[in-house]
Formats: structure tokens, sequence, C-alpha cells
């Protein structure tokens, strides 16, 4: 299993390296130049050789090729004008804040999702599992931009009970904190959620009615023990899949949900490099949340080593 | 004896009329008839495509039409079935003509998406070795992007316009339909006939696009049908963030965008744009979901 641990770890390599390709050409592609970009229009046709020229932008594209490539082997990023910060720093202040919310949200998806998913298999064709499931097809058809303005304009504006918008402080004790988590946390919540419970539902009931469950039953294992222990243990793979496609998403669904909030993370943050037309940021930002998504998807598949004996290929 | 021939043909005219209905039971759209999630779903589809095709007969006013002196006025004003916006135009008659934006931006996209993607899956998975290996990684590598965050880059390297919010969620969702293709190619190839038409000298392009294709083909439309679900999605976002469509031009999106500005003032904007995302993106979900448990019981998610 470590050999094939390691060779999963090694395909990383080549689409991490495809990563970095494809945001080099598409940063280099972005209309507008972007030493004007800093300057502003009224700059200085030297000034604006001069800052080209720190930039590496006057060299071929190869060479910035290069140079590009051999600054992130030692880890140099570069430096955002916009926010006059080195990039890797900033990235690295900023994730916190998206992290803590996409995992809270991810955390109460999983369980909450997987609760309902289990619940709406046993009772399957009950009402229980009729309204649970059009809620879950809802769920996973929400734009969820969308429901966060409903949320804000009923929950914010008009009963006044919760947060506009921005993170809460901890000097203001734990309270502000979540309050102001709970409707960016439910928006982001949402998709995850549904998927959840609809993937552990299907998967859940076609564990239920395999023959060793049947067996089990006959032998008089308790019923709770027959679903959480051996079922569950079954139906978890697909659910292990859809997790790591589900952070991949979610971390998507916080760039536009931070934006609505105004939460101050990663998502507001590549809003403002797009805008500043700031070529390193993007660069850094897109790049990080790929290769983020890159290893994410080789963990999952790693627990899906673990988790499936059967599974002899990665 | 003539008796027993009578019985004989009989029973065959029978047997003939019964596989008959049978074969007409397991017809494709019989059997999507039949799955009453499914109908709603394909009916739901249905009234948002002819909505959108009857946009200038059935559409109360013209969508950029400026009233300034009746600017956010509620549902159910006078006249104006879904009330006004901020310039006064009619809401009804922008969300007609949107979803003919909203549709078209998000079937074109998955076309877009299909074509370079079943073309690539198809190559990929029949050729194998190095080529598939260099091709996968590439897909790998663009699936690896946070899917909006490509679309955003893209739109602001091609700029706005319906054709180009077309490309940028086109281009985004080709590795899904790439990997799709060729986890079918691969199974597909391998099949008898597949064998049978080597042997009698077929050319791999004859074999790829005229056997293995077709056998690829339920697949991929179930894909496409739920692809076209997140691409009105992702117009929709793009264009809230004022990266899709541009105003004035009405799409489900933009009303969306003058709608948040709008939202303490007229909720109602943003709350009827929203809804008819929602449930044209649940009748496409609905009606993918149908199509697969159709095309292949077995095949589940």
């Amino acid at each position: 299993m470590l050999k094939m641990m390691l060779k999963r770890f090694l395909q990383t390599i080549p689409t991490l390296f495809i990563v970095v390709t494809i945001t080099f050409c598409l940063t280099r592609m972005l209309p507008g130049d972007p030493a004007v970009a800093i300057l502003g229009i009224e700059a200085k046709q030297e000034d604006i050789e001069a800052m080209r020229a720190k930039m590496n932008l006057d060299k071929s594209l190869p060479e910035q090729y290069r140079l590009y490539i051999t600054g992130l082997v030692k880890g140099d990023f570069g430096y955002s004008y916009s926010y006059r910060q080195d990039v890797f720093g900033l990235i690295i202040s900023r994730i916190p804040n998206t992290l803590s919310l996409t995992l809270v949200a991810l955390v109460f998806a999983f369980f909450i999702g997987t609760a309902v998913g289990i619940a709406a298999a046993i009772k399957q064709n009950t009402w229980f599992d009729y309204v649970f499931m059009v809620l879950a097809l809802v769920g996973v058809s929400m734009p969820i931009f969308w429901m966060a303005l409903m949320l804000v304009l009923q929950f914010s504006v008009k009963m006044n009970l919760l947060p506009v918008m921005g993170m809460g402080d901890w000097s203001k004790g734990f309270g502000d904190v979540v309050s102001h988590m709970i409707l960016p946390g439910f928006c982001l919540a949402t998709i995850p959620m549904a998927t959840f419970a609809r993937t552990t539902r299907s998967s859940m009931i076609e564990t239920l009615s395999s023959d060793y469950i049947r067996c089990l039953r006959a032998r008089g294992i308790r019923e709770w023990k027959v679903i959480m222990i051996h079922g569950l243990k079954n139906a978890l793979p697909p659910l292990v899949t859809v997790l790591g496609l589900q952070i991949a998403s979610t971390f998507t669904g916080a760039i536009i949900t931070e934006g609505i909030f105004s939460w101050p993370g990663m998502g507001t943050m590549i809003n403002t490099a797009i805008n500043n037309r700031d070529y390193s940021l993007i660069q850094g930002t897109v790049l990080f949340s790929a290769i983020m998504f890159v290893f994410c998807n080789m963990l999952v598949d790693m627990a899906y080593l673990v988790l499936n004996p059967k599974v002899k290929e990665v | 004896m003539s008796e027993n021939k009578t019985q004989d043909i009989l029973g065959r005219e029978a047997n003939m009329a019964m596989l008959q209905k049978e074969r007409k039971a397991n017809n494709a759209w019989n059997k999507l008839k039949r799955n009453r999630t499914a109908m709603i779903g394909f009916f739901i589809v249905a009234f948002m495509i002819l909505m959108a095709l009857l946009a200038p007969v059935i559409s109360p006013y013209s969508p950029n039409a400026i009233n300034p002196g009746i600017p956010f006025k509620g549902i159910g004003f006078k006249g104006h079935l879904l009330g006004t916006d901020d310039l006064g135009r009619d809401i009804l008659s922008r969300i007609i003509y949107g979803a003919r934006v909203s549709l078209i931006v998000a079937v074109g996209a998955t076309l877009v998406g299909a074509g370079i993607g079943v073309l690539i899956g198809l190559v990929a998975g029949y050729f194998g070795g190095w080529l598939d290996a260099v091709l996968m990684r590439i897909m790998d590598g663009m699936f690896s992007f946070p899917f909006i965050l490509l679309a955003m880059i893209l739109i602001t390297v091609f700029g706005n316009g319906v054709t180009n919010v077309i490309f940028a969620i086109g281009i985004a969702s080709v590795p899904g339909f790439a990997r799709v293709t060729r986890g079918q190619v691969i199974i597909v190839k391998e099949e008898e006939y597949c064998n049978a038409c080597r042997v009698v000298g077929v050319s791999d392009t004859r074999l790829l696009f005229l056997h293995i294709l077709p056998n690829c083909v339920s697949q991929i439309i179930v894909y496409a049908t739920l692809r076209v679900a997140s691409a009105i999605i992702s117009e929709a976002s793009l264009s809230f963030l004022g990266l899709g469509i541009a105003l004035p031009t009405a799409s489900w999106g933009s009303i969306l965008r003058v709608g948040r500005d709008c939202l303490t003032t007229a909720p109602h904007v943003a709350g009827v744009a929203g809804v008819f995302i929602l449930v044209t993106v649940i009748g496409f979900n609905l009606l993918g979901d149908g199509i697969r448990d159709v095309m292949d019981p077995k095949m589940k998610q």
C-alpha cells in the first residue's frame, strides 16, 4: 500500500507543473499593462519602463517563465502591488479566515448531511425520506449567492438578528464570532450538505440491501449496530470521493460568499486582485488554490486506498 | 393438423405483438415518461425553453423599455405582474428575455465543453499510452482550478459579452467531459464488437466515431444535462459579480445583480430572478437524474 501511496504522490508532480504553466499562460494573456495598472495612466514613460524591468516584463516569455518557476521553487510568489505586500505572506495571512469558514461549513455539512442521508435510507419511501430528498434537491440546485442575499434580507435587514457583513472579533466574545459566521457558513454549507445527504442515502440503500447485511440481521445483531457499524463502513467510500470534490467546490463557493458578506478571506482578495489587474496576486492565489486542490485530491485517493482494500489502481 | 397450424401462427403473432409491446415500453422516451420526477424536470425545462423561444410574443413590454416614473414597484403592480426595477423596466419582460440569454449561454457553454472534452476523452481513452498520460494530466491541471476562478480569468482575458461568457464557461467544463468520455471509452474499446471491427480492418477513426462514440453517448448526455444546470448557475454567478453578461442586456444573473443593489428597497427584483434560476436548475437536475436512470439502471453517481 505504501508503494501505491508513493506512486500517487509522484503523480501530483506533473499535475502541479501543468497547473503552474496554465497559471503563467493565463496571467500573461490578461489584457492591460500591469505596470500601468500599478503606476496609474498618467505615469511617466520612463517610470513605466523601470517598473516593467523590475517586474521582469521586459524579458522574453520563456525567460519570464524560467524566472517565475525558479522563484516559485524558492517560495517566492511575487509582490502584490495593490496591497503593497509579499504575495505569499498575504495569502498566509488570509488563508486562516477562509479555512475557518470553509471548515466549519464542511464539518456541519458532513455530519448533518450524512445523518439525514442515513435516516432517509432507513426510512426509504416514507414522508421523511420524500421531504428531505426534495430539500436536498433544492439544496444542490441552489444559487448560493442568491440564497445569501435572501438570508441577509430576512435575518439581518428585516429581523435585525444577525450582522450583515464582516468577521467577528474574538475580543468581543464568542457570541460575536459565532453570529458573524452563521449566515456565510450556512450558505457555504448548503450545497455540500445536500450532496452528502443524497450520496449517503443512495450508498446506504445499496449497502443495506446486500446479502451480508441480511445475514447479520438474521444472526440477530442489533439493528443500530448493523446500520451504524457494518452498513456505514461499507457505504463510506463513495462519501469520501464526494468529500474530496466538495472541499474544492466549497472553496470556490467561498470566493462568492466571501464577496457578499465582506469576509476578509481569499475570496475577497481574489476579487480585488482581478479588479486591480494585480498579476502576481492573481497568479499567487490561483496557483495556491489549485495546489491545495491537487493535494486534497491526493489525500482523498489515499484515504480511498485505506478504506477500500479492493482498490488496486490509483 | 390444420388446427395445430392455426394455433402455431396465432401463437407466433401473439409473441410478436408482445415483443413489440415490450420494445415500445423499453423505448427510452417511454421509460422516461414513466419516471414521474424526470417528467417534472422535463416540463420545467420545456416551459423555460418555450418561454425563451416565444419571448417576443409573450413578453408584455420591451425588456429594456425604461419608465422612470414607476421605479421599484412591487409584485402585482398595475400592468406589471412581477413589478419593476430601478429604471422602471418591467421585470416579467426582463425575466422572459433573460431566459433566452441564460439558456443560450448555458446550453452553448455545455456544447463547447462537450465538443472539446469528448474529443480529448475519445483520443486519450482510445490510443492510451503517453498521449493519454499527457492529455489527462493537462485535464487534471485544468480541473484543479476552482471552476469560477478559471471562468473569471478567461472572462477577463476575452472580455464581457455573450459569446465570451459561453467560451469561458465552456472551456472551464472541458476536463469534466474529457474524464467522463475517457472512462467510458476505456471500457467500450475492449468489447467484443470492437475487436471484431479491428479484425475486419476497420480504421481507427471509423471505429472511434462510428462504434465507440455511440456507445459512450448515454453517459455523455447524462453528464451534459447536469452540466447545463451548473452552467446556468455559473452564468448567473459571473454576471452577478459583474464579469458575465453586461447590463443592460437582461440575463437572470444580470437581473440579480441589479436586485442586489436595491435589496432593501425592492427585494422582489432579486427574489424573482433567483426563483427562476433555482427552478430551472432543479428542472435540469431532475431531467438529468431521470435520463441516467433510464439510460442505464446500473449507473449510479
